[in-house]
């Protein structure tokens, strides 16, 4: 009768340490955002090492870049992070544009027009991007609900970029010197005034809703226990671990490219940069992952601050592509790196003067801030991993590219 | 600091392993180290409190021709605080690619290297954990050179379509 309750108690007692064990987590478990495989080695529930198995969505992106032109090569650019793929195109322009610029006999703008269309687009893609980012997390930690409200208004987004570009997710829209025309879905229907309508529709739907969604996961008890203090990154392991964007700023460093190196016509519109502080009353601390994860809901109100500015001023006119013959960059080599919503995207083009790249290496934010992870994730427990990797948002198409 | 001044520093420093300065192509200006003295000289640029390099924001491999016979590995690094930047290069033998790593110094250069390795087999000597980490661990060869014949077969299965 004694050996019984004491047997039942041990059941009872939290035990967290056990036998060593290696699980296998992924490639395809739904909460690793693609194809992520994690090589885990548990002590009972707490993670002695998590080391992280990549390349399952390699695609060869450089290799292939080496043999296409330029202009051929922003199709393959979509598939690096395809749930924000605008801002991956335009990376990519930008880079092969200054590296342009270079040569002196070619005198070319980028017209007024082009550049409107592409804040516009981008910012409104980083606003898909995050909402994408902050349902998966919840649904990553129970919370299914946001999941279906985000992409529900993500899908309202789709259908923005789907008039403009004819494409949901793979737009190859942003080209080198403008932006491809708009195009008018149904004959005669879309206009340009009535796509800034509906957009202005969207962004007044939409800029209460972030408030809701505040009070339904981010203040929601059970979501905050499960991410406040959990994976704190200091500012030092965050740039050590080459970490960007909202992961850097939940650091707690104030850093952004649109920012501090502008480009394009960022220094014209006024935003604030969230970055990250403690919140006693959640518990939260700079660098831990409801900090990571609050960026985004943060970034979300400012991208809306530029598009408002945008449909303000209205689109100037005039054409949206610059006066190209052919995409011929000169002899040289660039890095250059622009803020999409996961970080740095850097791209660095080797040019030999013909139509082709010698030399194309996407340095990828997400490939960075994922080799944290293992890190981040020593004497944790398992379920904290989950919560680790929704909170550095990683897309699996661009860390493999 | 421009990069010549910071040229200018690495050769009051180092002397003869900093190899030059090339400002002749268009794009990025940027410095030649002996391919030997690449972690001492990242060392000195991230520790130094006026250059105070605390970024590695790309390390690439870059193979510009069949017919060439070095591989170069391409730096591009960032300080935070003095908002400055250089782009250091280095060439290693196709032969013998061989050069000491980063990965103690920028934590990112782990992963990075790893990448060259895989993609180029530049080897890292002093990287902890130097095997393939896109392609499978099994695969023969180093697509991203050149001269890289595509294998007719990988586990049975046609590659070439």
């Amino acid at each position: 009768m004694e050996t019984t309750q004491q047997t039942e108690s041990k059941i009872i007692e939290l035990q967290p340490f056990a036998d060593e064990m290696v699980v296998n987590m992924g490639p395809q478990h739904p909460s690793t955002h693609g194809v992520l495989r994690l090589e885990l080695k548990l002590d009972g529930e707490v993670v002695r090492e998590a080391i992280p198995h990549i390349g399952y969505l390699h695609r060869c992106f450089e290799k292939h870049s080496e043999n296409l032109s330029y202009p051929q090569i922003i199709p393959f650019t979509d598939r690096m992070d395809y749930v924000a793929a605008m801002n991956q195109n335009w990376g990519f322009c930008l880079a092969v544009e200054k590296l342009l610029e270079a040569d002196e006999k070619r005198n070319f703008a980028v017209p007024e027009r082009a550049e409107y269309l592409r804040v516009l687009i981008c910012e409104l893609n980083r606003i898909a991007s995050h909402l994408l980012s902050f349902g998966t997390y919840g649904m990553d930690l129970g919370a299914f609900t946001p999941f279906l409200y985000a992409f529900r208004d993500r899908e309202k987004l789709l259908l923005l970029f789907e008039k403009v570009c004819g494409a949901r997710l793979t737009y190859n829209y942003i080209r080198i010197g403008g932006v491809s025309e708009i195009i008018p879905m149904e004959p005669g229907s879309i206009t340009e005034q009535n796509f800034l309508d509906e957009v202005e529709q969207f962004l007044d739907y939409f800029e209460p809703l972030i408030d809701e969604y505040n009070e339904l996961l981010t203040k929601n008890s059970i979501f905050s226990e499960r991410t406040t203090g959990v994976a704190v990154m200091s500012a030092e392991m965050a740039l050590s671990y080459g970490a960007t964007g909202p992961n850097l700023r939940g650091s707690g460093v104030d850093w952004d490219l649109r920012r501090d190196e502008p480009y394009s016509i960022y220094d014209r519109f006024a935003f604030d940069v969230p970055v990250a502080m403690n919140v006693p009353e959640l518990g939260a601390v700079v660098g831990d992952c409801w900090s990571r994860y609050k960026i985004r809901m943060d970034e979300m109100k400012q991208s809306i601050r530029i598009v408002r500015q945008i449909l303000a001023e209205g689109l100037p006119d005039g054409p949206v592509m610059a006066d190209l013959k052919a995409v011929r960059p000169p002899k040289g080599e660039l890095y250059f790196r622009s803020e999409a919503p996961r970080g740095e995207l850097g791209f660095y083009i080797v040019s030999d003067g013909t139509p082709k790249p010698v030399r194309v290496k996407g340095r990828s934010p997400c490939f960075s801030a994922l080799s944290a992870l293992q890190e981040l994730s020593q004497g944790l427990m398992v379920a904290d991993i989950i919560a680790i990797i929704g909170s550095i948002d990683i897309v699996m198409g661009e860390v493999d590219r | 600091m421009t990069p010549e001044q910071i040229y200018e520093a690495l050769v009051e420093q180092f002397g003869e392993a900093a190899l030059g300065f090339d400002t002749q192509l268009a794009g990025d200006p940027s410095i030649y180290i002996a391919s030997a003295a690449i972690a001492d000289v990242c060392q000195y640029l991230a520790e130094t409190d006026t250059l105070a390099f605390d970024s590695l924001m790309c390390l690439s491999g870059v193979d510009l021709n069949a017919k060439d016979e070095e591989l170069a590995i391409v730096y591009h690094i960032y300080a935070m605080q003095h908002r400055h930047s250089v782009v250091l290069k280095t060439t290693v033998p196709k032969t013998d690619a061989r050069l000491p790593s980063v990965s103690h110094i920028w934590k990112t250069a782990d992963w990075h290297e790893r990448e060259a390795y895989d993609l180029y087999g530049i080897l890292f000597d002093g990287h902890t954990d130097l095997r393939r980490i896109l392609l499978p661990d099994d695969w023969e060869g180093y697509p991203l050179r050149k001269d890289y014949k595509e294998p007719e077969f990988y586990r049975g299965m046609h590659v070439p379509y």
